[in-house]
């Protein structure tokens, strides 16, 4: 067997960095990288970059050596990513947040409101239930980052967890700050507009749910394949027929429901941002779609039927 | 610039026939507002490329002259004569004339050394004038804005939202900490590498 030679370049500098000799013609970049750690132990593989050209795109842990397009002497160019952070941590951080500080809020914690209202209790009903919607949904994506996702990359950059820590807590506190005020407004339409927002709410989440469910079920555990989702048994699902993206769907009208339930404008604003943020990360994923399978179905928008 | 310099050159007279700066504001002021709204512009020219500055720059730089302008100096006429609203005005007229004079005759691709010396150094004195005069400005405005209430929503309303104009001036007066070194800064850095190459092409020469 024909034995390639690897050498590891910064795409900066061109330093040489590694030298590897008698690699094996089957070793795959994720073998590589754990052999470039042992000579670079603060490079651990997940804050490697290999590439084949130092502005080239990052070539993948899967790729096997001898199908790339290199010689018997690979020269690879490598970049730092820089500290990097599990996802399932990130998550686990960002989400927590908000169930937390939402609480502290409803419970009216002293120094939040003036004090003759430490620890009272709103006498509205719906703001009880809007604490129930609240934390009911942050604990759905807790368990959900737990036991249900599969996340094709281990990490992201560490500086991510500061941004989201503070878009996610600063809303959840912002919001929570006017619900549960002393001098809270209940709903213009009353009991009729807090029913049909939360049937609005809840359908979303079970139909979030069940897209969560079916995009694990695409993907075997351990495994980073990808395929064209397409709507099963479940009814929910079946909104796959019309948006490549029906997760992000069901989650902006989770939130729209909480929205009219609360009649507070800083859940719309919240709602909003959300919903331009998974636009464009459902107009991306729709694009890899399109890219990757030639037999995508047409009928198909990114995130809102018809629309968008 | 020219229209710029018809505010530089309306200030002047003005200055010069009353012999004070007060009431400066006032007679200034449709034409200020004008040309300062058309600054909008600025943000397309930098989107579609014909000048090099980021939108992000240009962005941040704009939308602190448009507040400065219709948030505070329109809004708040108790504090239209203070001196402080002349120091960011002649600031901001030095700076736009010397600036569009250094993007027209770029284009223009005929560019006297000396505009482009006044572009990279007249900042350096400029900025931190016109920050101390748009605070300054700002300052004097606290206490009307406490007074009056302006520009704020209470509690309770139907939309559950409230909105304090007084604290939301102290959060943009403490926002000036952070920003301005960066702008300052990276005008410094633009300097080093404009005027700094330059340098170096003429002794190669």
């Amino acid at each position: 067997m024909k034995h390639y030679e690897v050498e590891i370049l910064d795409a900066k500098t061109r330093e040489k960095l590694c030298f590897l000799d008698k690699v094996e013609p089957h070793a795959t970049i994720a073998e590589i990288k754990n052999l470039f750690t042992k000579t670079h132990p603060q490079w651990y593989p997940a804050r490697q970059s290999l590439r084949l050209d130092p502005k080239g795109k990052s070539l993948k842990d899967e790729d096997v050596l001898q199908k790339l397009p290199v010689g018997t002497t690979a020269t690879f160019y490598f970049r730092d990513l820089g500290a990097q952070i599990s996802w399932v941590t990130v998550f686990l951080t960002e989400y927590a947040g908000p169930l937390f500080i939402y609480l502290l809020f409803y419970f009216r914690v002293p120094f939040i409101y003036g004090h003759k209202y430490d620890f009272t209790s709103s006498r509205h009903t719906v703001v009880h239930l809007a604490c129930i919607c609240h934390s009911f949904h942050y604990v759905k994506r807790l368990l959900e980052t737990l036991f249900v996702h599969r996340f094709s990359h281990g990490t992201m950059p560490l500086r991510n967890i500061f941004k989201n820590c503070t878009y996610y807590w600063g809303f959840a506190a912002w919001m929570a700050y006017y619900i549960n005020h002393p001098l809270y407004t209940p709903p213009t339409y009353g009991a009729q507009q807090v029913k049909l927002a939360l049937a609005i709410f809840v359908i979303c989440q079970l139909g979030n749910f069940s897209i969560h469910m079916a995009l694990r079920d695409l993907r075997p555990a351990g495994s980073k394949t990808r395929k064209i989702p397409y709507p099963t048994k479940n009814p929910f699902t079946w909104l796959f027929l019309l948006v490549s993206c029906p997760n992000y769907t069901y989650e902006v009208g989770s939130w729209i429901g909480f929205a009219i339930m609360t009649q507070c404008v800083p859940v719309a604003l919240f709602s909003l941002v959300g919903f331009t943020q998974m636009t464009i990360w459902a107009k991306g994923k729709h694009r890899s779609y399109l890219k990757e399978f030639r037999d995508y179905p047409p009928l198909r928008m990114p995130i809102i039927p018809f629309l968008l | 610039s020219s229209r710029w310099l018809v505010l530089a050159i309306a200030m002047v007279r003005f200055y010069m026939e009353k012999g004070t700066h007060k009431g400066l504001y006032k007679s200034i002021q449709k034409t200020l507002k004008f040309f300062q709204t058309f600054a909008l512009l600025e943000i397309v020219h930098c989107l579609i490329g014909i000048v090099p500055t980021s939108v992000i720059v240009a962005g941040v730089q704009v939308s602190s002259r448009i507040f400065m302008v219709w948030l505070i100096t329109h809004s708040i006429k108790p504090i239209q004569n203070e001196e402080s609203v002349v120091l960011f005005l002649v600031v901001w007229t030095v700076t736009e004339i010397t600036r569009y004079s250094f993007y027209t005759f770029s284009l223009l691709d005929h560019l006297p050394y000396f505009i482009k010396w006044a572009r990279y150094n007249f900042f350096i004195i400029l900025y931190p004038v016109g920050v101390v005069g748009e605070l300054l400005t700002i300052y004097a405005a606290l206490p009307y804005v406490k007074k009056t209430g302006m520009f704020s929503i209470r509690l309770p309303n139907k939309y559950n939202v409230s909105f304090d104009y007084y604290y939301f001036l102290l959060i943009t007066m403490a926002s000036y900490i952070p920003l301005f070194p960066q702008l300052y800064f990276h005008m410094l850095r633009q300097r080093r590498k404009v005027l700094h190459g330059e340098v170096i092409v003429e002794k190669d020469d």
